[in-house]
């Protein structure tokens, strides 16, 4: 056994001419996170995934699983790592069975017997005599989650796993990972289903435009967001301008509905303070629909960092001394 | 997968990171077998498997129906063709070494590496527990096995069908000396043989390319331009004296072979003119394989 750590990537960067598609990357995967890896279309995730399993080369900067740098040890850096990359592929003129039979194959080490147990475990037991050619986005998905069990990986790392699944699939497939990741499975998820990561991370980098803008514990980004607060009032706009001028209340979002506010206000503010913000708001005539606490979700912290170009401090800081973060739109 | 969050147990996985002690890997041989199989699997596959084999079955067809006397072309094996079976094999290698067999070569040795990059699939099997070498050289001797096959293929069906229609009777050398038909059947395989060498180094031009190329199309053609290209250059004059070392010179290392007593020297530069040709190529494809990105599909 050793103690390093299943992903540690430093200063990981992958040019394609003049376009810097991860810029000084690096990446803290403990064993047992659930981590999930957030970022928009072509922030990086798929190419530091790629270089992470070594499938292309960084300009600069290292990765190592468990140790062991892809780049330098081959398939030996890949013993007890699995996952794939994007969607997962399969030879279209083979069964899923025979598909299973080749990977095991190539993965040795009693991979074989397991075949009809991950199959069983992803119920394409039915199907595994049909050719890959014709299953479904959402079947291809599943046989990839048992192509990655064969391999009994410590280390899971999946690539948008829930994408072309239905609400069931997307629950199951959750619940599955879930499950992994309760065994003993290392898991670096990444997706766009900032609902999945938010259910099931425990630690998240997110990218933007090649940079990670925040890596750390989810619990702490969503303290850095602040107490906030949703008002919805009988009239939003007076009620801005009074939230404005009373004391206490920092952050105040809202106004005319946008893309991503509809009505209502939000603000932060210290719980003793909301109590003269409702009686300044009574005296002002304005009457309250709703005041609510609300935590900052993850999708609001996601657009927040990924839309303003504004980066709190990573979560491994962040217990140093909380940095407000401005909650944003009013969902 | 209603209900996959509540089937039977997920593969245990043992607690911790896994041991600095390496697990036993899979072999080179069994990345070979597999290869063979997803070829066996494929549908193009016997698309130049059936060129092989029909075309020989043709040109007896035609011998049959027009042709029941021998035809002196310049060729003593054309002059008796109807007087032993034996001669079809020989005469098909003749016609179908220049570009028919590298064109059939070309068809899986250009596709086996590019093919796999455009649809994904060699990104599944490099995150198993093979190593890139591994599969490079799987890949390799896969195509070449199957440009073996090619041309055994060709000369079985055409020596069978040859000695239907004409007899398993003894054949005439190049050298005007009489063989038995055994000995003459020896001398036909024989040759098939020896045209791998110059068949093999055009395979591996193809692999080179189907890894450089990462398209198919462009690999496949790419491979045969460079044959053709060749074989034109061999037709300028003036240049004599490096028509030895171009490849498609090669084609015809064989009739050293059916020759009274047997010409080796044709053989062994072809060998190494090849090797001129093969090894480089190899050798390229197999690092830009170790070190390129792949990112396809």
């Amino acid at each position: 056994m050793n103690d390093a750590p299943p992903v540690r990537a430093r200063g990981l960067v992958k040019r394609y001419k003049e376009i810097l598609a991860v810029d000084h990357i690096d990446l803290n995967v403990q064993v047992g996170d659930v981590y999930g890896f957030l970022g928009p279309n072509g922030a990086g995730k798929t190419t530091t995934l790629r270089m992470a399993l070594g499938l292309i080369m960084p300009t600069e900067g290292t990765v190592e699983l468990f140790g062991r740098d892809p780049l330098r040890e081959g398939a030996h850096a890949l013993e007890g790592v699995a996952g794939f990359v994007e969607a997962p592929r399969f030879y279209p003129y083979l069964s899923a069975q025979k598909n299973l039979e080749l990977l095991a194959a190539l993965d040795g080490n009693g991979a074989k017997e397991r075949i009809e147990e991950v199959l069983e475990l992803v119920e394409l037991t039915p199907r595994a005599g049909h050719r890959v050619g014709g299953f479904s986005h959402g079947m291809r998905q599943r046989l990839g989650i048992a192509a990655a069990l064969l391999r009994r990986p410590r280390l899971l790392m999946l690539d948008e796993p829930a994408t072309g699944l239905d609400p069931a699939g997307m629950r199951d497939m959750r619940a599955l990972i879930r499950r992994l990741a309760d065994e003993g499975i290392t898991v670096l998820l990444s997706s766009h289903q900032l609902p999945e990561v938010q259910e099931l991370c425990d630690r998240v980098a997110i990218v933007d435009r090649g940079r990670v803008v925040y890596e750390g514990a989810l619990s702490d980004l969503r303290r850095q967001g602040g107490a906030g607060y949703r008002l919805r009032s009988t009239d939003d706009a007076r009620a801005l301008e009074v939230l404005r001028t009373q004391h206490g209340i920092e952050h105040v979002i809202g106004g005319p509905p946008t893309p991503h506010t509809m009505h209502g206000l939000s603000f932060q503010a210290q719980e003793s303070d909301v109590g003269a913000l409702s009686l300044a708001l009574a005296r002002a005539g304005i009457g309250i629909l709703a005041l609510t606490p609300e935590l900052a979700t993850l999708e609001d912290l996601f657009f927040r960092l990924t839309e303003s170009g504004e980066a709190p401090q990573n979560g491994d800081e962040a217990g140093k001394g909380a940095q407000a973060v401005d909650v944003g739109a009013v969902a | 997968m209603s209900s996959v969050a509540t089937a039977s147990p997920a593969p245990a996985p043992a607690a911790g990171a896994p041991s600095r002690v390496h697990a036993r890997r899979p072999s080179t041989l069994t990345a070979y077998l597999w290869e063979l199989r997803k070829l066996v699997s494929q549908k193009r596959t016997y698309l130049g498997l059936f060129l092989a084999a029909i075309l020989p079955l043709i040109f007896v067809l035609v011998q049959n129906l027009h042709a029941h006397r021998g035809h002196d072309q310049g060729n003593i094996f054309a002059s008796h063709i109807t007087q032993s079976g034996l001669a079809t094999p020989v005469l098909m290698l003749l016609f179908l070494s220049v570009f028919m067999l590298p064109l059939i070569a070309a068809l899986v040795a250009g596709d086996i590496v590019a093919a796999e990059d455009g649809n994904g699939t060699l990104k599944t099997i490099l995150t198993r527990s093979v190593d890139r070498g591994q599969v490079f050289v799987a890949k390799a001797l896969a195509a070449m096995t199957y440009a073996t096959l090619a041309v055994f293929l060709s000369a079985a069906v055409a020596t069978v069908a040859g000695v239907a229609s004409w007899g398993f009777n003894h054949v005439v050398t190049f050298s005007g000396t009489v063989v038995s038909a055994p000995e003459g059947l020896l001398l036909v395989f024989a040759a098939n043989a020896v045209y791998l060498i110059p068949l093999l180094a055009v395979v591996a031009i193809g692999v080179l390319l189907s890894t450089t190329t990462r398209n198919s199309a462009a690999a496949v053609v790419g491979t045969i331009g460079i044959t053709i290209l060749l074989f034109i250059v061999a037709q300028i004059p003036g240049i004599e004296s490096i028509k030895p070392y171009l490849l498609t010179e090669q084609y015809e290392n064989w009739h050293g072979l059916l020759r009274t007593p047997t010409d080796w020297t044709p053989i062994w530069h072809s060998a190494w003119v090849c090797a001129l040709y093969a090894v480089p190529a190899l050798v390229a494809g197999y690092l830009v394989f170790l070190r390129r990105d792949v990112a396809g599909g």
